[in-house]
C-alpha cells in the first residue's frame, strides 16, 4: 500500500520500510522545541527523570515568546527557568530578547527546520514547519521533556486528507484565507488526527509565507500536520537559510487519502472567522451585506501572520491613509529580522504615519497575554489565529480573524472593510 | 481501576483557552492553576467540583493550544476522568501523559446529563450511569496507555521501564 509524505518521512524516523494509518511508532526527532509558557513544566519534569542532560544540544531549541519581554514578575521568573536551564545544557539554540522572535516565524528562519525532519514542539503551532516538507506537530510538556531527554516520541501514524490547490489567488487572497476557507468547509475537528496534505500547481503561486500562514493554522481545523511539497521555492529558502542536509518526500501514486477537496485558489475571496470559532468564516462579501461590524482594535502579527509578506500587504493598504479615530491598530513583527527588513523598506514609518504602534517580537495580544488585551464587549480583527471565548482578554471580547489586508482595511474603517473599497 | 463521581457536563469543542485562560499561565502550579479552571466557560465550576467528579464533552473536547496545564489544572481540581464523543489530539496525549484518564465514548457523551452519577471501568471501558441505570462501551486503554496513568504520567513510566 502507497505511503502519503507524512507516512514516508514517519517510516524512515522510525526505520522502517512501511507505515500505515493507525500504526504505532517510536521515531528519532530532529529538533524538540519548548516556548516560556511550555518549557518551565518540561524543565520540571527533566528533574524526575533518571537519566539526566539533554539527547543533543543542537538539537533543542528553546525559544521566550509568548509573555516576553517579561510581562510580570511570575513570567519573570519562567524566563529566568528557561534561561538557566540553557545555561546548565549548553543548549545551541536558546533566544535571548534581541535576539529571538515568535517560534514558528524564528526557527525557519534560523534554517533549524527543514524538509524530511521530524519535530515537535510544545507549541500547538509547531505544525507551522510542514510548508518546508517537514513532519512537526505540537506536544504538551512531558512530551517535550520526554523528547529532550531521549531525542524520541511515540506517534500514531495518521490518516491523511488530500487538499489538491489550484488556480492563482486574487489580489487582496492570502494564505490565510485559504486556510480559513477550508476551516470553514470542513469544521475545527474536520481533520482530527489527521494529517493534510497539500497539492497541485496553485501552490505555484503561493509564497512561502502565504505556506506558512497555511500549514501555521492546520492544528485549528484540529489537524496533527499539514504539509506541502518541496518546490524550487522551498528549496531556494532552504538553501538561503540553513546549513543543515535537507530530505525530500514525495507521496506515492497510490497513496490512501481518506478525502480529497480540490481548492480553486483563484475563486477564493477574503475571509473572515466570527466568534468564537475559527470555522465559523463568512467571505467579505457576504459580510458586505451585513449590518456593519464596529471594532475597537486590529492586531497585525502572530506566528500566523506576523512575516515580511503581512507587514508589506498591511503597510500596502495603511500607506497614505491612517486608522479610524479610536482605533488602536497594534503591529507586531513576528522576528528581528523581519522587524529590521521592514524598517530598512520603510514599512514601520508607514504604520507610525497610519497611526498603528509597531512592537517588539511577542505572542502577546494573541494568547490574551499582554500588549493589547480586550476590555469586556470589545472587538478585534486580528491576523491570529483563535477566536475561542476570552482569548484576547474579557470573556465577553470578540475576536474576528482575517488576513493582513483586510485587517489593515478595517483599521482604517473602523468596522470590518474590504480593501478594494477603501 | 476505576472513577466514579457527579458529572459536569459540556458541549463540542471546549477549548483549552477557556480551561484554563492564558492570563494565568504565567504560573505552572497545579493548584494555582486548579482555581482558574473552567473559569471562562463555567464560573461555578471550581466552587461546587468534588474530588472523584467526571466531565463529559462532546465533540473536540481540548482543542487549541498545546498547554499541558488544561488537563493538569482539571487533575488538580480534582476530576478523576474526562468522558468525550472525542478529544482533540494534543489535548488526549497530554492527558495520558500526565496521567488523567480520559475515554472516548459518543453514546456517553449523548445518554449523561449534569448531576448524574458515573462510574468508569478503565480496564473494559465500560461506563455506567449510576443514576438512569444505563451502560455505555467506551474504548478501552490499551495497555501502554494504562501503565502511563498508573505510574501517574509517562516521566515515571519511563523510568520503570
Amino acid at each position: 500500500m502507497g505511503m502519503t509524505m507524512t507516512q514516508k518521512i514517519l517510516a524512515a524516523a522510525a526505520g522502517l520500510e512501511q507505515v500505515q494509518a493507525g500504526q504505532l511508532i517510536e521515531a528519532e526527532l530532529d529538533l524538540v522545541l519548548g516556548n516560556d509558557i511550555t518549557s518551565p513544566v518540561a524543565i520540571k519534569e527533566m528533574d524526575k527523570f533518571q537519566v539526566k542532560g539533554v539527547f543533543d544540544k543542537d538539537k533543542i531549541a528553546l525559544v521566550p515568546d509568548h509573555f516576553v519581554p517579561n510581562k510580570d514578575i511570575k513570567s519573570a521568573e519562567h524566563c529566568k527557568c528557561v534561561r538557566e536551564f540553557a545555561r546548565k545544557n549548553e543548549i545551541t539554540n536558546y533566544f535571548e530578547v534581541g535576539e529571538m522572535g515568535i517560534e514558528h516565524a524564528l526557527l525557519p528562519e534560523k534554517g533549524l527546520t527543514v524538509a524530511g525532519d521530524v519535530i515537535i514542539g510544545a507549541d500547538s503551532h509547531t505544525c507551522t514547519y510542514g510548508a518546508l516538507g517537514a513532519f512537526s506537530t505540537g506536544v504538551g510538556s512531558t512530551d517535550m521533556a520526554a523528547g529532550m531527554a531521549t531525542g524520541k516520541a511515540w506517534f500514531k501514524v495518521p490518516a491523511a486528507i488530500k487538499f489538491i490547490l489550484t488556480g492563482k489567488p486574487a489580489k487582496w487572497v492570502s494564505g490565510k484565507d485559504v486556510i480559513l476557507h477550508i476551516i470553514g468547509m470542513i469544521g475545527v475537528d474536520g481533520a482530527l488526527y489527521k494529517s493534510m496534505e497539500f497539492v497541485g500547481d496553485g501552490i505555484a503561486n503561493l509564497s512561502m509565507d502565504d505556506r506558512f500562514t497555511i500549514a501555521n493554522m492546520a492544528i485549528e481545523a484540529g489537524g496533527k500536520n499539514g504539509i506541502f511539497p518541496v518546490d524550487g521555492l522551498a528549496e531556494s529558502y532552504m538553501k538561503e537559510h540553513s546549513a543543515k542536509p535537507y530530505r525530500i518526500y514525495e507521496a506515492d501514486a497510490d497513496a490512501v487519502y481518506d478525502a480529497e477537496y480540490t481548492i480553486d485558489l483563484s475563486a477564493l475571496r477574503p475571509t473572515v472567522a466570527f466568534p468564537h470559532l475559527p470555522e465559523n468564516t463568512h467571505t467579505i462579501d457576504e459580510i458586505r451585506g451585513m449590518e456593519k461590524i464596529a471594532i475597537d482594535q486590529v492586531v497585525i502579527g502572530s506566528c500566523t501572520n506576523g512575516r515580511l509578506d503581512d507587514l508589506r500587504t498591511a503597510a500596502e493598504v495603511l500607506k497614505g491613509r491612517h486608522v479610524a479615530k479610536g482605533m488602536r491598530c497594534i503591529v507586531i513583527p513576528a522576528t528581528q529580522a523581519i522587524y529590521m527588513q521592514a524598517m530598512e523598506e520603510g514599512l514601520l514609518k508607514t504604520f507610525i504615519e497610519a497611526g498603528a504602534i509597531v512592537s517588539t517580537p511577542t505572542c502577546g495580544p494573541c494568547l490574551g497575554g499582554y500588549m493589547g488585551i480586550l476590555a469586556e464587549g470589545e472587538r478585534c480583527v486580528s491576523t491570529t489565529n483563535r477566536n475561542f471565548v476570552g482569548r484576547m482578554g474579557h470573556v465577553t471580547s470578540e475576536i474576528y480573524l482575517a488576513s493582513p489586508a483586510v485587517a489593515a482595511a478595517s483599521a482604517v474603517t473602523g468596522v470590518i472593510s474590504d480593501p478594494d473599497d477603501l | 481501576m476505576n472513577a466514579k463521581g457527579t458529572v459536569f457536563k459540556y458541549g463540542d469543542n471546549v477549548d483549552t483557552d477557556v480551561i484554563i485562560p492564558a492570563r494565568y499561565l504565567n504560573s505552572s502550579d497545579p493548584a494555582e492553576l486548579a482555581v482558574h479552571c473552567m473559569e471562562d466557560i463555567d464560573a461555578d465550576f471550581i466552587h461546587k467540583v468534588k474530588k472523584g467528579d467526571i466531565i463529559v464533552a462532546e465533540k473536540n473536547f481540548g482543542c487549541g493550544s498545546s498547554r499541558e496545564h488544561a488537563p493538569i489544572a482539571i487533575k488538580a481540581a480534582g476530576v478523576s476522568c474526562v468522558i468525550a464523543e472525542t478529544f482533540a489530539r494534543i489535548f488526549y496525549r497530554n492527558a495520558i501523559n500526565i496521567g488523567l484518564p480520559i475515554i472516548e465514548c459518543p453514546q456517553a457523551a449523548q445518554g449523561i446529563e449534569a448531576g448524574d452519577e458515573v462510574e468508569v471501568d478503565f480496564d473494559s471501558g465500560v461506563i455506567t450511569n449510576v443514576t438512569k441505570g444505563t451502560t455505555f462501551q467506551g474504548q478501552a486503554f490499551p495497555e501502554f496507555m494504562q501503565k502511563i496513568i498508573a505510574s501517574e504520567g509517562l516521566i515515571n513510566y519511563i523510568n520503570s521501564k
